[in-house]
């Protein structure tokens, strides 16, 4: 299981901030693919990976990142602080 | 080192005359403080959402980078999340160390950083709706100088 987040219009595209996700999911790139197939709104929020971030437990990470150990994944446009 | 992500607004004056206070190795503190600015006219208000459990980290781990990189003294990061209105102030650097140039190089180190690297969002809200502003390329260009 692993809880997935969503920030920012990725959070409005998918209508909520975070869910729990039953997964065998490999890598950030197969949890995405497992995510697109399932409903519409999923696959219009990870149509285009380049205007995407993810973080891993946290922590920035690649889209081909494993995701073993990992508890907590979190997808995001990129940040617009300061 | 300090770094404190808020709602609240901050005393910009009562944050500086306490930074680094009776520090008599400091010769140079630095601060940047950052204000919602109405672009292109009718801006009404912006929402800053953030991260909650990666924000704090994320700028802690920044910090620790500028100690590695420069002798500093003293660090404070102060970031301001939810609605906010033109003019109010959005978030402050202040950087104390020996000499002035560590004190400037590490204030924009920690500045490109926090730009693209702190999970936060803006949202702005107009007379024509609202839209999420976009990151800049120049803002990610900026962090290749440190690299």
């Amino acid at each position: 299981m692993l809880d997935v987040m969503y920030f920012a219009w990725v959070r409005e595209r998918i209508g909520e901030p975070r869910e729990r996700v039953e997964t065998r999911a490999a890598t950030v790139n197969d949890l995405v693919e497992e995510l697109r197939t399932r409903e519409e709104r999923y696959a219009v929020a990870f149509q285009d990976l380049s205007a995407l971030r993810v973080a891993l437990d946290q922590e920035l990470a690649d889209f081909d990142a494993s995701l073993e150990g990992v508890r907590e994944v979190a997808f995001f446009p990129p940040m617009t602080g300061g | 080192m300090t770094v404190r992500v808020q709602t609240e607004d901050f005393d910009l004056s009562a944050e500086l005359a306490d930074f680094a206070k009776g520090r008599t190795d400091v010769g140079a503190r630095v601060s940047f403080t950052g204000v919602v600015r109405d672009v292109e006219g009718g801006l009404d208000r912006m929402e800053i959402e953030h991260y909650p459990g990666m924000t704090q980290k994320a700028i802690a781990a920044m910090v620790e980078q500028a100690t590695l990189r420069w002798e500093l003294a003293d660090c404070l990061v102060i970031h301001r999340h939810g609605p906010l209105r033109p003019g109010d102030q959005i978030m402050m650097v202040a950087t104390a160390a020996p000499h002035r140039v560590a004190a400037f190089e590490s204030a924009e180190f920690l500045m490109d950083y926090l730009k693209s690297r702190a999970p936060f969002w803006k949202k702005e809200f107009g007379a024509d709706g609202s839209c999420w502003v976009d990151a800049k390329d120049e803002d990610e260009d900026a962090l290749s100088r440190w690299e």
